[in-house]
């Protein structure tokens, strides 16, 4: 596997307008329909106004890959990407379990998992993030570092975000 | 039929009856979806006994309808509608979010809400499961607290409903505060907090209909179109038009509390008694201290002309709202004689957490203020309350009494007309002179004495419009015009925002139409038919009006008292309207319109447009 090639997805949240044109554009690619819920990168807003993007984290110890009893889930050499095999999958959702951000779903129509797959190197939600100058997204080579560190749920974002943004009192107050 | 999820809802609270129904594609290519077919299903449905209904009564219906361009378009909107509590005419009401896009991905294109709950409740729709819930905990709880509420709830009983599925986006919002459960006239129908549909008073139907908050949550795509590739490449053309605007995503309309009174005198100052200011204090770059983020925008939306502003520090810590916009900048502002961005922003903040209506509200407090100021309401009259121009804390002590109808509230919360009627006859005094309304809606903060607000270009913009005092939907000649009424009712009926198609032209909006559908529909074809259509509608159940009042037909096509007096201050110091050129263009507005010499529709309008039974209605009342 050769590092210097693979990718990873910055995200920037205070960035992010709540636009959603990243879903959009990711659920056209791969569904070829405007479909925010089969997106494989959903915004949260658990909050309004903190909107938190939500995507794989790229563990570097893949824990959902090593969770999938059927070896559905395979980490894409090229760009460090995680690929979902839908014929393999059974839907069991242990890949949930194991994602340290709950990142990984359940295809809106049941049948199997959607998780990111960078779409082979050209994200298109980022394409569509920068296109609007709001930088929210940014597509960086993939480092040595830990990305797990930074693998958090949407209720955990979102309180960090929050708390950033709107300051602790307002939080409690909005996110009890 | 395309650009359609395909079926409606029908949902009576009093029997909690809920039912799926179609509404046939010749209805829906005659009246497009918000707006227009809101009309058109309020006239069905209670045109009969329209002046007998009261809108505050469950027998008035609350209609939350999607159009086919809604989530396609960039820039997302829903309407809302039903007989106004403002106006006692139908108003489609829009607001932006999301709740459009997760409305049509649980597969309907709208809602249909009759009747009345016995016990406060909120409507829980996910994908095919719709129930009515228990709304008891959140009843009487203002934005903040709902939301949180609604949110937590709503998510436990969604991942009940698809277990295993992982983390859900959460479910969108329509909801009332304070004020919508106290049926006040003022009260909006709200989402995200800042987002409100405040024309019309719809939030004070929710309120009488015991209806908290209706919740959506769909998991399935929207609706296919007919023409997707050219749907896609007209949504990269609106993309692109829309990124080169760069002063309106960059400002919004928050530059405006200052240079609309600066730079074109049409800014309502305390209570219109002047339209100009130059207030540095008021700047742009002054609310902009206090926006956290740059863009704030909601689904697909290019233009994000919303910012989320938050005080986090000094005495109303803990304040956020959007911007605020331009439109409460100057009614809880300026109008207000507020002239620093943190109160504005408190005050808007207040407003948007009681649920009521920033421009309505505004209206009547700078109302009660000038009555304050001119010694016809004393403190005592007002409760102990002293509304001099500029206390940010004892407005935010009025908006709180009258979104609880409490004391001089009860009197307020009837909206600006409404108050200065009864108030005036509990003073022996004609108060009307210092109410700005147009047929009990208070209008925009869009100026009509200087002429030079580019928003109401035409000063019969708010006497001659079929939505009363609703800025964005100013009548104007010529009719069939990008700037007419005709034009605004394809925003509102298609259900897109106008602001991010601002910069496209008619024929980019007809082109998008027809490619999401697979409907030719040709300009001439909508202003000479299908939008003429709605607007007589429209015009019909404003002047049937009832119960508690009817307009007049040409005599209430007036502007109010104020606006005629010429403007006191600024570089337009003296102008004044012409009463000639305004009665003449008020004749030809309603020859346009196909109107009589009263403003009453005519049988020949109605005819050709096929509407014989709105004549006979007009008949039987007398105004034929």
């Amino acid at each position: 596997m050769d590092q210097d090639d693979q990718l990873w997805i910055e995200r920037f949240y205070e960035n992010c307008s709540g636009c959603r044109r990243c879903e959009i554009s990711c659920s056209l690619y791969h569904e070829g329909k405007i479909w925010p819920e089969a997106s494989r990168i959903r915004v949260f807003m658990l909050v309004p106004g903190i909107e938190i993007p939500h995507l794989c984290f790229q563990c570097e110890d893949y824990p959902c890959v090593e969770a999938c009893p059927e070896g559905a889930l395979s980490v894409i050499d090229q760009t460090g990407a995680v690929d979902v095999d839908g014929e393999t999958c059974t839907a069991c959702g242990l890949c949930i379990t194991a994602c340290p951000g709950n990142v990984p779903h359940l295809h809106p129509d049941g049948n199997s998992i959607v998780i990111c797959n960078l779409c082979n190197g050209e994200p298109r939600c980022v394409s569509a993030c920068l296109e609007g100058g709001w930088n929210a997204l940014a597509l960086l080579p993939k480092k040595g570092i830990s990305y797990k560190m930074l693998a958090a749920t949407p209720q955990e974002l979102t309180r960090k975000v929050s708390n950033q943004i709107l300051g602790e009192k307002t939080t409690e107050e909005v996110l009890g | 039929m395309r650009g359609y999820a395909g079926k409606f809802l029908e949902i009576d609270l009093s029997s909690k009856v809920i039912e799926e129904k179609k509404i046939p594609d010749n209805v829906l290519k005659e009246y497009i979806g918000g707006r227009g077919l809101a009309t058109k299903v309020v006239w069905d449905k209670l045109g009969s006994k329209w002046e007998r209904v009261d809108p505050l009564s469950p027998e008035n219906i609350l209609l939350v309808f999607t159009g086919p361009l809604t989530g396609y378009f960039p820039g997302t909107k829903i309407c809302v509608s039903g007989k106004s509590p403002q106006s006692n005419g139908v108003i489609g009401s829009t607001v932006a979010g999301e709740f459009g896009i997760d409305l049509k991905c649980a597969g309907y294109d709208g809602l249909i809400i009759q009747g009345k709950a016995e016990q406060p409740c909120y409507l829980f729709i996910c994908d095919n499961h719709v129930e009515i819930k228990e709304a008891s905990p959140i009843w009487g709880k203002k934005a903040r607290e709902t939301v949180r509420f609604l949110v937590k709830e709503s998510l436990k009983e969604i991942k009940d409903i698809k277990p295993g599925y992982g983390e859900v986006i959460e479910p969108s919002i329509l909801y009332i505060g304070p004020s919508g459960e106290n049926k006040t006239r003022i009260a909006a129908v709200t989402s995200k907090y800042a987002h409100a549909a405040g024309y019309g008073g719809y939030g004070g139907v929710m309120g009488a209909k015991n209806l908290k908050a209706i919740v959506a949550k769909g998991f399935g795509p929207l609706p296919d179109v007919c023409a997707k590739e050219r749907t896609l490449d007209l949504i990269q053309k609106f993309l692109a038009k829309s990124f080169e605007s760069e002063r309106f995503r960059r400002w919004g309309t928050g530059g405006g509390g200052y240079n609309f009174g600066a730079e074109t005198s049409s800014e309502p100052v305390r209570n219109w008694q002047e339209e100009w200011h130059e207030e540095e204090s008021y700047k742009g770059e002054e609310f902009d201290k206090y926006w956290v983020k740059k863009y704030w925008g909601d689904f697909g939306c290019p233009t994000t002309c919303l910012k989320l502003a938050v005080l986090k520090n000094g005495k109303y810590a803990g304040a956020l709202c959007d911007n605020p916009d331009y439109e409460l900048e100057s009614y809880l502002g300026t109008n207000l004689g507020i002239f620093t961005p943190e109160k504005n922003i408190h005050l808007s903040y207040v407003t948007n957490e009681l649920g009521s209506c920033g421009i309505q509200s505004g209206a009547v407090l700078g109302f009660a203020a000038e009555l304050y100021e001119k010694g016809i309401l004393t403190r005592e009259d007002l409760d102990g309350i002293a509304p001099v121009w500029g206390d940010v804390e004892a407005f935010v002590a009025l908006a709180e009494k009258i979104a609880r109808r409490q004391g001089i509230g009860d009197i307020l919360a009837e909206g600006i007309y409404r108050a200065a009627v009864k108030l005036g006859e509990m003073k022996g005094l004609d108060l009307l002179t210092y109410a700005v309304h147009e047929k009990g809606v208070a209008i925009g903060a869009h100026g009509v004495r200087s002429g030079r607000d580019y928003v109401t270009t035409n000063p019969i913009a708010y006497a001659c419009s079929v939505q009363a005092g609703d800025h964005t939907s100013g009548a104007d000649l010529p009719i069939g015009h990008r700037h007419s009424e005709l034009f605004t009712i394809m925003s509102d009926s298609a259900v897109y925002c106008f602001f991010a198609a601002m910069m496209l032209s008619n024929k980019d909006i007809f082109d998008f139409y027809e490619a999401v559908t697979g409907w030719e529909l040709t300009e001439e074809e909508w202003y000479q038919e299908k939008a003429l259509r709605i607007l007589q509608l429209q015009r019909t159940m404003l002047l049937l009006g009832g119960p508690d009042i009817t307009w007049k037909p040409n005599r209430d096509d007036e502007l109010p008292p104020r606006f005629w007096e010429p403007l006191p201050s600024g570089p337009d110091k003296g102008r004044a309207l012409d009463r000639t050129e305004f009665e003449e263009s008020k004749r030809e507005y309603f020859n346009a319109a196909g109107w009589n010499e009263n403003g009453v529709p005519k049988p020949e309008t109605l005819h050709n447009l096929g509407l014989k039974d709105v004549e006979v209605k007009l008949r039987d009342v007398g105004l034929l």
